[in-house]
């Protein structure tokens, strides 16, 4: 047997013994994250789903002027409060998410045909209240329209001459977009769960191997040590590829439970498109091995390669965080970019889109070509009578 | 047959390894004696090639390590200071490794196991993971395991630290065998009665440098009253008493 299968069953078999590495690569990667977003993601839609049905509360400061308006909030479904006291402190204090502030003179100005100054007191830093201010000032456009309307009916002018242009949206997102939309961030927990699944092998069999005194018996054998290093970084990429499937099995099954349906949403996460996924992310798994070897080399001990293995576990995000900050589509510019690309052939994959055989292809090419610099430069470190410690 | 020719090695401004030549011959012990820091270490890492020398060259079966390291450190069994063993492997796994490693397999790593386990009486342990092994039966799985491919030369780092008295005996007695057997064995120690008991040639050095070789007989008849720990310290350049 070649002496790098050597050392990467030894890796492979010597870690299935070790409770913290099968504890983090088989149960909390694969099961704990397609938990944590199927949760995340059942809140995220019934907050989005309930809001538009929930009663608009409206705390109202001189109401007893304007009865008029008050019947027609409320029969608009605007629930409201009577309100005594400063608003603004109020509003800023979180108590109120709205406070309207009707004036004394509004019955007196409405008869005369003045305009009247109503405030509407909001926190524009509460994302929460934004979708309540948007209600509330849609109600009060509403009424104002209507007086105005009468007022020109009763001076013998038609309303609808004030109305010149009509807005209608029109939404053309699928919706399978929805979804995606809500559904982006699940590439992301892919990565995190297939990086996870190979740390503490990596660690073992760098840091570890040295912390125990195991690497100098080890190195003098005749064997060469691009051997050894291919073997460690395999061996680490065999656990990230077991770990990477768990999980894509894992959310396969988990994202059933989420009741997209119900808001007109679809995911294509069938059978075929977890087996695209888990093919699309074996690069990824092999870059992630040789990145963890390379960086667990270099430190002096297990808790620092720990340490330092926790920061490059993030390490994948920053690509992924540019493109959403920036507004990033998937182009062909940007498919050399590891963690990018496969980000944006699972976010395809998913919308059901096909994909270009030229961004599976620098997919691929690129991100195995990253995981062999990475080895090599591995294996120069492992040359160098330094690695000892 | 170890030979080491003017072996220097320097680490920064520290000369670690000035000057070491030495002959380890078949079917002899060879000690390789000095205090705490004399470069002992060093050199046998040179030995074995987890360091490079700076000058000098290292020649095992007359092969020289830096033109051939593969053939060299094949026909050596290493047991460097530290000898750590995989726990979570059982000792037969991990001596199996290291034959796997050096192109055994089948029945015949298989048995050349059995056999090591009955030499070096493993019986007891040999199918237990190594976590919470003694000291002692961690050394017998480094020896194991340096053993595994049957090599001429063996080469130890200090092999008896920390062992009680039953194991260093035991260990004593199988180094004792194997030389029987024609190997050529080198080991270091700083404990100078270890080395008496055993060596059949000793190589003294401090400072990074060989200070006195020969067999024990030689060395004592060097100093007058004759006891090998005066040959040491003078040796070391203390004052033997007169």
């Amino acid at each position: 047997m070649r002496a790098f299968l050597t050392v990467f069953a030894k890796e492979v078999a010597e870690n299935t013994r070790d409770r913290r590495t099968v504890l983090s690569a088989l149960l909390l990667g694969p099961l704990g994250t397609p938990l944590l977003f199927t949760v995340m993601m059942n809140i995220a839609l019934a907050r989005s789903h309930e809001s538009p049905q929930r009663p608009l509360e409206l705390a109202v400061v001189g109401g007893e002027y304007a009865p008029n308006l008050l019947g027609f909030l409320r029969s608009h479904g605007a629930k409201l409060v009577e309100f005594h006291g400063d608003p603004a402190t109020a509003v800023r204090a979180h108590e109120r998410k709205l406070v309207l502030v009707v004036p004394a003179q509004i019955g007196e100005r409405l008869a005369r045909g003045a305009p009247v100054d109503v405030q509407l007191y909001t926190d524009s830093s509460d994302t929460s209240a934004g979708a309540d201010r948007g209600r509330a000032e849609a109600l009060l456009r509403g009424y104002a329209t209507q007086l105005a309307a009468w007022r020109l009916e009763a001076r013998g002018v038609a309303p609808s001459l004030l109305q010149a242009i009509v807005v209608d949206e029109v939404d053309v997102s699928t919706p399978t977009g929805r979804a995606v939309a809500l559904l982006g961030m699940l590439s992301y927990f892919i990565l995190f769960a297939t990086l996870m699944g190979g740390v503490y092998v990596a660690i073992d069999a760098t840091a570890g191997e040295r912390e125990r005194g195991s690497l100098e018996p080890l190195l003098t054998l005749p064997v060469a040590r691009s051997q050894l290093v291919a073997g460690k970084i395999l061996a680490a990429a065999a656990w990230m590829a077991v770990s990477l499937t768990l999980t894509v099995a894992a959310f396969t099954v988990s994202l059933r439970f989420l009741r997209l349906d119900v808001f007109g949403m679809a995911t294509n996460l069938g059978p075929r498109v977890a087996l695209a996924i888990v093919a699309l992310m074996l690069p990824f798994a092999l870059l992630g091995a040789a990145l963890m070897t390379l960086v667990a080399s270099f430190t002096r001990s297990y808790r620092e390669a720990q340490t330092w293995l926790t920061a490059v576990v993030l390490v994948p995000t920053v690509p992924i965080m540019f493109a959403a900050l920036y507004q990033l589509h998937g182009r062909a510019a940007l498919m050399w970019i590891p963690s990018l690309s496969q980000h944006f052939l699972i976010d395809s994959l998913l919308r059901g889109e096909p994909l270009s055989a030229a961004a599976v292809l620098s997919s691929v090419g690129a991100t195995t070509a990253f995981a062999l610099a990475l080895g090599a430069a591995a294996v120069r470190l492992y040359r160098r009578e330094q690695i000892l410690g | 047959m170890i030979v080491l020719e003017s072996l220097r090695k320097r680490f920064g401004e520290v000369e670690a390894v000035r000057e070491v030549s030495l002959a380890a011959a078949d079917g002899r012990i060879t000690g390789l004696l000095g205090p705490n820091g004399a470069g002992k270490s060093t050199t046998l890492r040179m030995l074995y090639g987890v360091l490079r020398p700076d000058a000098g060259r290292v020649l095992i079966d007359g092969i020289d390590g830096a033109v051939d390291g593969v053939a060299a450190r094949a026909r050596l069994g290493a047991m460097p200071h530290a000898a750590g063993i995989y726990p979570h492997l059982t000792a037969r796994e991990n001596v199996a490794y290291y034959g796997r490693l050096l192109g055994l397999g089948g029945a015949a790593l298989a048995r050349r196991i059995d056999a090591l386990v009955e030499l070096l009486e493993m019986q007891e342990f040999a199918g237990r993971r190594a976590k919470g092994f003694s000291q002692g039966q961690r050394v017998k799985v480094a020896l194991a395991r340096a053993l595994v491919h049957e090599p001429r030369n063996l080469v130890l780092d200090e092999p008896s630290n920390g062992l009680d008295v039953l194991a260093t005996r035991s260990l004593r007695e199988l180094l004792v065998r194997l030389r029987n057997e024609g190997h050529t064995i080198l080991f270091s120690s700083h404990v100078m009665q270890e080395v008496a008991a055993l060596c059949d040639d000793i190589v003294i050095i401090a400072r990074g440098q060989v200070v006195a070789h020969g067999t024990p007989a030689e060395l004592m008849r060097r100093v007058p009253g004759g006891s090998l720990e005066d040959a040491f310290v003078q040796a070391l350049g203390g004052e033997a008493p007169a």
